[in-house]
C-alpha cells in the first residue's frame, strides 16, 4: 500500500512524534499517572479519537499491523475511518483479527481474546481524570494524586451502596494502578476491568481534548476499587449471544424490529466471527 | 576512523529509524531487564555508542535540555547535539531532561539530577548510562510493573553503592529518574517503578 502523498508517515510532524514519545516513555515509568502533553489539532473532532489516533501515531510503524474497534466491532463508522486513516498516511497493514494485531486501538472495549505479550492497546480517553465528577479543580485533583488522597472515590462508591445496595457504576470504573494511581479506564464496561490486571499486553491510553497519557505496563496490578462486603463483580446475563452462542462475552442488546423484537449478540465481532466460523467448520 | 573535527551523518532514516528506536525503548522500558536491540544504530561520535547515539536522536529535540558527563562531554558530541537536535546543554544535572553519561563510575549520585515533583513526577531526568556490558555483572534480581514473576539484570561496571541508589531511588516513588543503560548496539531499562529485591 502507498501513502498518502504531502504527509509525513502517520500523519504527524517529526518533532510532535518524539514529545508524544517521551511523555509515553514517562507514562510507562509512573503507571497509571497521567501525563500531560501538548495535544495537536487532528483531522477529525474531540471525542472521536484524537488522543488514540496521537499516541498510535507516535508508536506505529511499518512492520505493525493495526486493529480498530469501536464499542469491540471493527465495521463501525469510528473504527473504519481510524483503519483506513492509518492505512492511508502511514502505509500499514490492517487487521479485524485480535490475534493478528500488533497494535489495537479501542474505543471503549478490551477485546474478548486475550491479548498476547508485545502487543500494544491503545485507548481513546474522554476523561482521564476518574476524580473529575468530584473535584473539578485541576489544582485539586492534581494535589489528591499526589497524596494518594482517594478518600473521595470510596465515599462516591459508598455513596452508590447507601442509595441503591451496590455499586452503580457499570462503565468507567474506577481503578488502582499498582497500588498507587486511581485511574479512569475509559469508558469500558467493568466487564472489561479483569482484563487490564496483569495484562501480557502494553496498555496505552491517549486523551487528546483532555492532553493527557497514562499507561499500565504488561503484568501491572490493575484493581477495581470496592468494599470486602461489596466485592467488585462483573456483569452478567442469563443468556448466551444469539449469534454465536457465547456465554462468557459482553453482549449487546440489539433492536430488530419496531415491535419490541430485540437480540443480545456479542459486542465483540471479531470474537463472534471466528466462534461463527470454527463451529460451521466443526460442523462440515 | 572519522576525523573529530568532522560532522557525523544522524539517523540514516530521520522517520522510520526513530520510530523502530523509540519502540526498542518503549520495550525495555515497560519490560525492565529485557535488553532489546536498537536497530539500525546510526554513526556514534567519540566517545558516545551506538545505543547512546541512536537514543538521543530519537528522543532529543529543542525542547530537551541535555547534560552531558565528563566523559561524554567531547566537542564531536556537543556539535552532534547541537546540530542533530538543536538540543540545549545544562551544566546542572537537576535541571536536564535527559543526561548522557559516559563513565558510571564518576558521575554525581542519581538524586542531583531532576527527580520531578509530587504533583509532576513526569517532570524528571531520563538518564542514559553508557557501560561497558549489560550482562557479566553482578546479578539483580528484579519485580514490578513489567515484570511477570522475576527478572534479572546483571550490568557490568557498575560502581559501589550504585545499587543503593536504585534501590533509594524506587522509594521515592513516584518520584524518582527513569535509567536505560546502553552498551553497544543495545540497551535496558530500569524506570523508577522497578523494585530491586535481591
Amino acid at each position: 500500500m502507498t501513502t498518502a502523498s504531502g504527509y509525513n508517515f502517520a500523519y504527524l510532524d517529526e518533532q510532535t512524534k518524539r514529545m508524544i514519545r517521551r511523555a509515553i516513555l514517562k507514562a510507562v515509568a509512573i503507571p497509571g499517572y497521567q501525563v500531560p502533553f501538548g495535544s495537536r489539532e487532528m483531522p477529525l473532532p474531540y471525542g472521536w479519537g484524537t488522543g488514540g489516533i496521537q499516541v498510535t501515531a507516535a508508536v506505529i510503524g511499518p512492520d505493525d499491523r493495526l486493529k480498530v474497534i469501536d464499542q469491540g466491532a471493527d465495521d463501525t463508522t469510528n473504527a473504519v475511518s481510524i483503519r483506513r486513516f492509518f492505512a492511508r498516511t502511514a502505509g500499514v497493514a490492517t487487521t479485524e483479527r485480535t490475534t493478528a494485531a500488533t497494535v489495537i486501538q479501542t474505543r471503549h472495549r478490551i477485546p474478548e481474546t486475550p491479548l498476547t505479550e508485545g502487543q500494544i492497546l491503545v485507548y481513546q480517553v474522554p476523561i482521564p481524570e476518574p476524580l473529575r465528577w468530584l473535584e473539578p479543580r485541576e489544582t485539586e485533583t492534581r494535589r489528591m494524586h499526589a497524596l494518594a488522597d482517594y478518600g473521595a472515590m470510596h465515599v462516591k462508591l459508598y455513596e452508590d451502596i447507601a442509595r441503591y445496595g451496590r455499586i452503580a457504576t457499570t462503565y468507567d470504573y474506577p481503578v488502582l494502578v499498582n497500588d498507587r494511581y486511581l485511574m479512569r479506564p475509559s469508558p469500558i464496561p467493568k466487564f472489561d476491568n479483569p482484563k487490564m490486571d496483569m495484562s501480557p499486553a502494553l496498555q496505552l491510553f491517549g486523551a487528546g481534548r483532555e492532553k493527557r497519557i497514562y499507561a499500565v505496563p504488561p503484568y501491572t496490578k490493575v484493581r477495581s476499587l470496592d468494599f470486602k462486603d461489596h466485592p467488585f463483580a462483573v456483569q452478567s446475563w442469563d443468556r448466551p449471544c444469539e449469534l454465536c452462542g457465547a456465554t462468557d462475552s459482553f453482549l449487546d442488546e440489539v433492536v430488530t424490529d419496531d415491535r419490541g423484537g430485540r437480540m443480545f449478540v456479542c459486542s465483540d465481532t471479531d470474537h463472534c466471527g471466528t466462534r461463527r466460523d470454527a463451529a460451521q467448520e466443526a460442523a462440515e | 576512523m572519522a576525523r573529530t573535527d568532522m560532522l557525523l551523518p544522524g539517523l540514516a532514516d530521520p522517520v522510520l529509524d526513530a520510530q523502530q528506536i523509540f519502540r526498542a525503548v518503549l520495550d525495555a522500558m515497560a519490560r525492565p531487564g529485557t535488553i532489546v536491540d536498537l536497530p539500525s544504530p546510526p554513526a556514534s561520535p567519540e566517545p558516545l555508542d551506538p545505543a547512546t547515539t541512536a537514543i538521543v536522536l530519537a528522543l532529543n529535540d529543542q525542547e530537551t535540555v541535555v547534560w552531558l558527563d565528563d566523559a561524554a562531554d567531547s566537542e564531536a558530541v556537543r556539535q552532534h547535539l547541537r546540530f542533530h537536535c538543536g538540543s540545549p546543554l545544562t551544566a546542572d544535572p537537576a535541571q536536564a531532561h535527559f543526561a548522557i553519561v559516559g563513565d558510571i563510575r564518576a558521575m554525581p549520585p542519581l538524586a542531583s539530577f531532576n527527580l520531578g515533583g509530587d504533583e509532576y513526577p513526569d517532570r524528571s531526568t531520563t538518564l542514559i548510562l553508557q557501560v561497558p556490558d549489560l550482562t557479566g555483572g553482578t546479578t539483580w534480581t528484579l519485580g514490578g510493573p513489567g515484570i511477570r514473576d522475576r527478572a534479572t539484570l546483571a550490568v557490568a561496571g557498575l560502581p559501589d553503592g550504585f545499587r543503593d541508589q536504585v534501590i533509594e531511588n524506587h522509594l521515592g516513588f513516584p518520584r524518582g529518574v527513569d535509567l536505560i543503560f546502553t552498551c553497544g548496539a543495545r540497551a535496558t531499562a530500569l524506570p523508577r517503578s522497578t523494585r530491586v529485591e535481591g
